[in-house]
């Protein structure tokens, strides 16, 4: 039956960190992917952390490298044409770029699990879904086709597929798309990972299925106390879900926040284009803001500040030297913890 | 022959279920010249200009090859009535699958109609062929969904935009068109100096910007947007939407506006109509659906958007709908939203409730008082809860 409920309070969300180490800590990532027309730098050093029980958003439009990103840190990026020149990705402090293949296969799948953005095209159409579910488990775990297909449909009902089990012989094409986004998630959560990677999990979906797969998600993270890096570029899912946001532009990050810092008072140009662009009730019949240019071409990013081009602020300095993310503060030199601008004028765009 | 016959025959949609839609005025046309003249005639704002009324589309479910049975319809679009007025935006919203884009490719009449009538102006458009049919035609244009697939990769933009020149010559005389696809050009914001060149050397927005210019060719009075922001980037959707309200107000356009993002539709629209499951569920001004709406499906289907605003996620109530939109194959009887509505009972399994303004609020001034399909309408306001 339909359920009307209140969402839980913020409080059980902020139990954070248990010790010092973060889960993942993504230091100076750089990714570029040399084509035929000339190298497209897609990731230019991205900086990021994640803690266990920690839900952080990955915000950005189509090309700014946020995908790209959660590809390397799961290993599963194209060399060639895909190329990491330089960076970090430490999972518990170990270096995963560095470690041979066969120790990276160990954790993937069973300490970080993915979930992809279009569950049609992430199953495969020809085998059913208790087949790959159970792939999990016969491949990590060793288990009997037996076991693991009892396997399957104990995460089946955990993700509260109804009938799991006259289902579990079914084929993808044969559920819904509420129902496959389901299943992936099953799939990313069959071995307990401590972090799950969500590339758009509910951009295909409609507003209904959606708060249905994202009240799942944020109750399979509440109860594996899993770490949660969620990408997307829908502001209101943000707003919902996320404890931190960074955002993403030209494969940089530019702005970092925890969650109500951030809709409350941006600091870069960008980001405040992005929260004025939403339709809101007071300015109906009037113009929308809209952030005026297009994203930049990834084979020739502008100089200096990347977002110079369609900025309102920009200035001189902004053609000639790329910002970096710096910490920011109170007017009064107070730390703000935890939030950062990549932006030279981060003093105007935030108290201004 | 026969066969086919009897199968529509026996798709038949049940009674009128608006019964409180206006009248149409129909206009009485013996001959093509009549019928042109009525659709080439000017409507005033604020008077209708497209009447939908019980519109029905049943796509037929066969089985076998040779001897091709019918076994059953996919009731796409079963039985919807409303107004289109001159100069207004309509904003349909809805799940996938609840017979959105059907209604727009009904209204394009890129497909037959199985039931109902869609009045242009008193024309009934189902109905026409030959010279009124084309001249309807010239007067809805549509602006699709996905600009990467709705624009031919192997024409120039110029041959685009110029192509429904070709098949309406009385536009723009040939040696004109050149001069008038740079002009449509200049109008969505594009470099007129762009016209040879192919639609893969432009962005998302840009080739959306494109197909809006090629919507607006021939000069059409109503446009039909499916979803037309929905494949762009979150910083250009609030460009083109700038964009097509402006050409609202300098072409006197009137739009159909069909999306599934609630905030835009709202933003852009005059009234909206919530369909499900190929029925109109309910339908109002802007106001009276997204700050009273009544029908339990708009009230789940509103709370369910997720607010911009980390202040409002604490404490926020939501109703979240259980399962999926049944198949249109085989809706539930009565009212189609019974098997996911929390105040379903046995009323609602037997009689199908109309598109009307509910009892309770008949009568009053009460923003509540719009059409509504439930048999236990109430108001609950779900946004600002």
């Amino acid at each position: 039956m339909t359920t009307i409920e209140k969402t839980a309070d913020g409080a059980v969300r902020e139990g954070a960190g248990d010790d010092g180490t973060p889960l993942l800590e993504v230091r100076d990532l750089h990714v570029e992917f040399h084509t035929r027309d000339g190298v497209a730098k897609a990731v230019n050093g991205v900086n990021y952390s994640v803690r266990a029980g920690e839900t952080l958003a990955v915000l950005g439009e189509s090309g700014s490298g946020k995908s790209v990103t959660a590809q390397a840190i799961m290993g599963i990026l194209d060399m060639p044409p895909g190329k990491i020149p330089q960076g970090q990705i430490l999972f518990r402090g170990e270096d995963m770029l560095t470690m041979a293949a066969e120790e990276r296969r160990k954790i993937r799948g069973r300490k970080i699990a993915m979930i992809f953005q279009d569950a049609l095209s992430a199953l495969n159409p020809v085998l059913s879904v208790g087949y790959q579910l159970g792939e999990m488990f016969r491949v990590h775990q060793g288990l009997s086709k037996k076991e693991a297909k009892a396997k399957a449909i104990e995460l089946m009902d955990r993700v509260r597929i109804p009938a799991a089990r006259e289902r579990v012989s079914d084929y993808p094409h044969q559920f819904s798309g509420g129902m496959r986004q389901r299943i992936m998630i099953a799939m990313a959560m069959a071995l307990e990972p401590d972090l799950i990677i969500a590339d758009e999990p509910t951009t295909a979906l409609d507003v209904t299925v959606q708060a249905q797969v994202m009240d799942l998600l944020a109750e399979l993270q509440r109860e594996y106390h899993m770490g949660l890096i969620l990408i997307t570029h829908d502001l209101g899912v943000v707003a919902d879900v996320a404890d931190k946001i960074a955002v993403m532009y030209a494969g940089r990050i530019v702005e970092t926040a925890p969650v109500h810092e951030l809709y409350k008072r941006p600091a870069h140009p960008y980001t405040r284009g992005l929260l004025d662009s939403i339709p809101r009730l007071d300015r109906k019949g009037q113009e929308l803001y809209a952030i005026k240019g297009l994203p930049p071409n990834l084979l020739k990013i502008p100089s200096g500040c990347a977002f110079n081009p369609r900025c309102p602020k920009a200035e001189d300095i902004c053609r000639t030297d790329v910002p970096a993310l710096v910490p920011v503060t109170e007017q009064d030199g107070t730390e703000l913890p935890g939030r950062g601008s990549a932006c030279h004028f981060w003093k105007e765009t935030l108290h201004g | 022959m026969a066969d086919t016959e009897k199968n529509e025959k026996a798709m038949e949609p049940a009674a009128d279920a608006t019964p409180n839609v206006t009248e149409v005025e129909t206009v009485d046309a013996a001959t093509e010249d009549e019928a042109v003249a009525a659709i080439e005639a000017k409507v005033d704002r604020g008077e209708p200009i497209l009447q939908v009324r019980n519109l029905v589309k049943h796509f037929p479910l066969t089985q076998g090859i040779l001897f091709k049975r019918q076994i059953g319809a996919v009731k796409a679009v079963d039985g919807i009535s409303f107004d289109l007025y001159q100069g207004e935006t309509l904003g349909i919203v809805g799940e996938s699958g609840c017979g959105k884009s059907t209604v727009a490719k009904l209204l394009m009449t890129l497909e037959t109609a199985t039931a109902g009538e869609v009045f242009y102006k008193g024309q009934d458009i189902t109905r026409l062929s030959g010279r009124a049919l084309r001249a309807v035609r010239r007067n809805i244009q549509m602006v699709f969904q996905d600009p990467y697939t709705s624009l031919n990769p192997r024409m120039t933009v110029g041959d685009i935009i110029g192509e429904p020149f070709e098949i309406h010559p009385e536009v723009a005389p040939k040696g004109d068109r050149r001069r008038k696809v740079q002009e449509l050009l200049d109008v969505v914001g594009l470099n007129p100096e762009y016209i040879n060149r192919y639609p893969h050397q432009f962005s998302g927005g840009q080739r959306q910007r494109i197909g809006i210019a090629r919507g607006l060719a021939l000069n059409p009075e109503i446009i039909i947007c499916d979803e037309p922001v929905s494949a762009l980037d979150v910083s250009v959707q609030a460009q083109v939407i700038n964009l097509m309200e402006g050409l609202q107000d300098e072409f006197n356009l009137s739009y159909i506006f069909i999306a599934h993002d609630l905030s835009i539709v709202r933003h852009i629209s005059d009234r909206v109509g919530v369909m499900y499951l190929g029925k109109m569920a309910e339908i109002g001004s802007d106001t009276e659906i997204y700050d009273h709406p009544t029908h339990p499906y708009t009230q789940a289907l509103l709370s369910a958007v997720p607010v911009p605003d980390p202040e409002s996620r604490e404490g926020r109530e939501r109703i979240i709908l259980t399962g999926d939109v049944p198949s249109p194959a085989n809706p539930p009887s009565g009212c189609r939203f019974r098997t996911r509505c929390w105040k379903a009972q046995d009323k609602c399994a037997k009689e199908v409730p109309l598109l009307a303004i509910p009892e309770r609020f008949a009568g009053t001034d009460s923003p509540a008082a719009h059409e509504s399909a439930c048999h236990f309408a109430e108001e609950k306001d779900v946004v600002h809860a």
